[in-house]
């Protein structure tokens, strides 16, 4: 918390507090899967399709339609959610390989449409002079407002989240991915409860997007492709996707590599190739669960 | 008076296999029951049956006077009956008390929104669940281990843990699949004292397990199942004596001698 | 009467505009179904569904590309040395990604291939660039009339192929001893160990396996409908979709449904909208999961079936 807050006084360089920005937006995503894969155990290799619905919803709604962005906004989240819940119902009905697939399919899907549908989405080039965030007459335009913004509804997602996780129902997910038979044995509605926090899961990408939308002003469907999907994964899984922190971890470091790998530019998709690797090899947990060891063991001695 | 559990009938086939052939059994209310029978005899087919776990293929189950066929088996758990699994299928990644906070469960309400805005109602029932699962961490013995992960218990305690979850949403019925089975004679002692104590509680017992002498303890009516077929029925005394059980068990050569 | 002539004239040119795209949709169906096969090589002995399948397709593509163009050798030779190289590169990531494992969770399956895949297309991008190659055709390219349609001779070969592949494997998995053992492993994993067979082996076997059937797919399809690194993807998926579709652990019913799909997908690009085509295998292969993930041939004649 500290952290967030003086970071922008110590680093005032509106290029970095931009990749700030966007670690922010990716997190808003990657807490929400980690919720999904990490507690309740249900993969999905599609979540960039939410993402891209919330930033289309918000995008289109406040050009096309000239909604101001707050309304939009709400409309994007109610549009996501009601996604969502149509296609979760008969893809969580699904298993391991089969959701994986049947979740990368969907992504697929929206995908080709965001292409194909040019009079709506403007198909591959996209369209732009999506209009800045303004409350009131104050207009998110500096990337320091921007910060602020996105780092504040992270830091609420995140509290969201967290509160799920330590009550009935986040201990309910934890059983559905522990042995889903007992947890239904136990009087879990197992249907209910995956549905539910993939719901809530794509509302989380449905904000992030419509922030997207907002912030860079112009989009198109190179941004919301399968790549970006695994990449989310990437975040989690190398953060470690049993617990929240882990995944918010991972992001920061994923958002962070480029940056330091500057020249390798083009080479990140190998560099995060082989990071997913050799963390799925060599600890599966994530670097979380390392942290998590190595306090355990010099809490031993 | 009405029997809690009635199963009219009862079949189920897997593909040409007959697993459970035209069973019908009675369960009354605060009777501890026992299904027995040799490997692959239909027991854990029919508690599959009456969980909703794996529906049958004809017949029907009541509970209390109402049908349960086609509910899933959330619902039925729901509704007032609870179990346990021959492979011990505990939450291994989750620490004991939690797996017993799971068994509370079908008896509190709140539901995501009321947990993602910590409202006040969410924290009282959370404290609730916690004192609750405590107190039967408590009643079974597992209070010292109640922050390890369920996955770290030694093997005879894990089958404890199950039943205490099991026992944990309040059950009117328990079905109990091989509970003693892996456990020493001692454990099996305690455990069948465990059970006693459920019962006592309130809790009706069916119960399925190869340890016969446990059995015979503890069951009140014992039904035998041979090749998914009811074979007899009766108080634990008459099963013992009865040729049809004895031939099953030891089988068809036995017979001459 | 007169008003008449049009029309037919109309319907005779749609019938073999049909036939025309139907042929197509057999041309690309072939290659989903190659990458079914190669999908349920690796499903049956091993339980694993391969997220980077595709991406053997576009290595087998790719290296004929650079075999033929820049070294400049002839066609027959070039062929069997891109297969091989594929087929290395399947054993090494069977070597890499999936031999450390000890005990993996299906999640942790799924993210390993899918990080192995991207490793190869990252691979593939270092060595090849972002461009698109194309192959010549192994004949000539002169379409050859058959009823209403033209037909490339490449159809030819592509469809010749398939059919020596599926052949090939029949044959394999009947009469080999190394066959035998594979179809073993597919049907009992533990009683396939306890006769003796090397499980460990088998699997490496069937990931090099369906790397080599993956680079010939790849090979014969570049000359039309050309190649670039980020091709493998979409054919993996849409190879998923005909592998559940033909009912996935069935081998001949995936090179059915990968005819299937490619045809439809073909008539749906044609008489409605190219701009969809790439959505159609996909919103397939979603129908299936959703109504019968057990595939169109269902599960009592699967066992039938597997049995190649
Ligand atoms: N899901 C299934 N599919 C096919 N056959 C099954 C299935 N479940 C059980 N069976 C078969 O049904 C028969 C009865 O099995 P069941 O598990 O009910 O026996 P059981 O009486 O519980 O035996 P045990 O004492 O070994 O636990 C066995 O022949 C078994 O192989
Ligand atoms: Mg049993």
């Amino acid at each position: 918390m500290l952290v967030l807050v003086a970071l922008p006084m110590v680093m005032r360089n509106p290029y970095y507090l931009g990749i700030m920005v966007f670690m922010g937006i990716y997190s808003l995503i990657t807490i929400g899967l980690s919720l999904l894969m990490g507690y309740a155990g249900q993969i999905s290799l599609g979540h960039a399709a939410f993402f891209a619905t919330g930033a289309y919803t918000s995008g289109i709604l406040t050009t096309k339609a000239h909604l101001s962005p707050l309304p939009a906004f709400l409309a994007a989240i109610v549009l996501t959610a009601c996604i969502a819940f149509l296609i979760g119902i008969p893809t969580l009905r699904l298993k391991g390989h089969y959701l994986a697939m049947a979740t990368l399919g969907f992504g697929q899907i929206v995908y080709v449409a965001l292409n194909a549908s040019v009079d709506f989405t403007g198909g591959p080039s996209g369209f732009g002079e999506i209009p800045r965030i303004a409350l009131g007459n104050l207009v998110v335009e500096s990337q320091l407002a921007r910060y602020c913004l996105v780092w504040a509804l992270v830091v609420i997602v995140l509290l969201f989240s967290l509160n799920l996780i330590h009550s009935r129902v986040g201990r309910a997910l934890r059983s559905i991915h522990s042995s889903e038979l007992a947890a239904n044995a136990m009087g879990v509605n197992t249907s209910k409860y995956k549905i539910q926090v993939f719901v809530l899961s794509a509302i989380y990408a449905s904000i992030a997007g419509s922030l997207y939308a907002h912030f860079v002003t112009f989009i198109s469907p190179g941004s919301f492709d399968l790549e970006f999907s695994i990449l989310l994964v990437t975040m989690v899984v190398v953060g470690g996707m049993a617990n929240v922190w882990g995944a918010l971890l991972g992001t920061v470091l994923l958002t962070l590599l480029p940056e330091f790998l500057r020249g390798f530019k083009d080479y990140d998709i190998l560099i995060y190739g082989s990071t997913l690797l050799l963390i799925m090899i060599f600890m599966p947990e994530g670097l979380f669960g390392l942290v998590k060891k190595l306090r355990s063991v010099r809490g031993r001695m | 008076m009405e029997p809690i559990l009635e199963a009219i009938n009862l079949s189920k086939r897997f593909g040409g296999l007959v697993a459970v052939s035209d069973v019908s059994l009675k369960v009354e209310t605060g009777e501890i029951k026992a299904i027995i029978g040799p490997n692959g005899a239909g027991k854990t087919t029919i508690f599959n049956a009456i969980t909703g776990v794996d529906p049958p293929t004809a017949g029907e189950i009541r509970f209390k006077g109402q049908k349960l066929n086609g509910l899933k088996p959330y619902e039925i758990a729901s509704q007032g009956i609870s179990r346990t699994f021959q492979n011990v299928e505990l939450f291994d990644n989750m620490s004991v008390l939690e797996n017993v906070m799971v068994g509370r469960h079908p008896r509190t309400f709140s539901g995501l929104l009321s947990a993602v805005f910590h409202l006040p109602k969410a924290i009282a029932e959370e404290k609730a669940i916690r004192d609750d699962a405590m107190e039967r961490l408590a009643f079974v013995g597992l209070s010292s281990s109640a922050q390890e992960l369920a996955s770290k218990l030694p093997f005879g305690q894990q089958r404890v843990l199950e039943l205490a979850r099991a026992w944990a949403t309040d059950p009117e019925l328990l079905l109990l699949d091989e509970p003693a089975a892996g456990l020493n004679s001692h454990e099996a002692t305690v455990l069948a004292d465990l059970i006693l104590k459920i019962r006592e509680k309130g809790t009706t017992i069916l119960l399925v397990e190869h340890d016969m002498e446990l059995v015979m303890d503890i069951s009140d009516e014992i039904i035998v199942l041979n090749y998914g077929k009811k074979i007899a029925e009766g108080k634990p005394e008459e099963i013992q004596d009865n040729q049809e059980v004895i031939k099953a068990y030891l089988g068809e050569d036995f017979k001459g001698r | 009467m007169i008003g008449l002539a049009p029309i037919l004239e109309s319907q005779e040119m749609s019938a073999s505009i049909i036939l025309q795209l139907i042929l197509s949709g057999v041309t690309i169906g072939s290659i989903y179904a190659m990458v079914a096969l190669g999908f349920n090589i690796i499903y049956n002995s091993t339980s694993i569904i391969n997220f980077a399948q595709g991406e053997f397709v576009m290595l087998g593509g790719m290296f004929m590309v650079s075999l033929v163009g820049p070294l400049n050798l002839p066609m027959w030779v070039a062929f069997p040395i891109a297969v091989l190289a594929v087929t290395l590169i399947g054993t090494a990531f069977e070597r890499l990604c999936i031999h450390p494992l000890k005990m993996p969770s299906v999640l942790s399956l799924i993210i390993i291939t899918i990080a192995g895949s991207i490793l190869l297309k990252g691979g593939a991008m270092f060595a090849w660039g972002k461009e698109t190659f194309s192959l010549p055709h192994f004949s000539t390219e002169k379409p050859i009339l058959l009823l209403e349609a033209t037909i490339l001779p490449q159809t030819v070969w592509i469809l010749g192929i398939i059919g020596m592949v599926v052949l090939l494997l029949a044959l394999f998995f009947r009469f080999t001893i190394v066959g035998k053992a594979m179809r073993a492993c597919a049907a009992n994993r533990p009683a396939a160990s306890l006769v003796g067979i090397n499980v460990k082996r088998i699997v490496l076997l069937s990931f090099a396996l369906s790397a080599a059937i993956g680079a010939i797919a790849g090979i014969i399809i570049t000359p039309i409908s050309l190649m670039d690194y980020e091709r493998g993807a979409i054919l993996g998926l849409k190879g998923f979709g005909a592998a559940v579709l033909g009912g996935l652990g069935n081998p001949m019913g995936a090179v059915v449904a990968g005819f299937l799909i490619g045809i439809v997908e073909s008539l749906c690009a044609g008489l409605i909208s190219s701009h969809y085509k790439d959505a159609v295998g996909l919103v397939v292969l979603l129908m299936v999961l959703f109504i019968k993930p057990s595939g169109l041939f269902g599960s009592a004649q699967v066992s039938k079936l597997k049995k190649f």
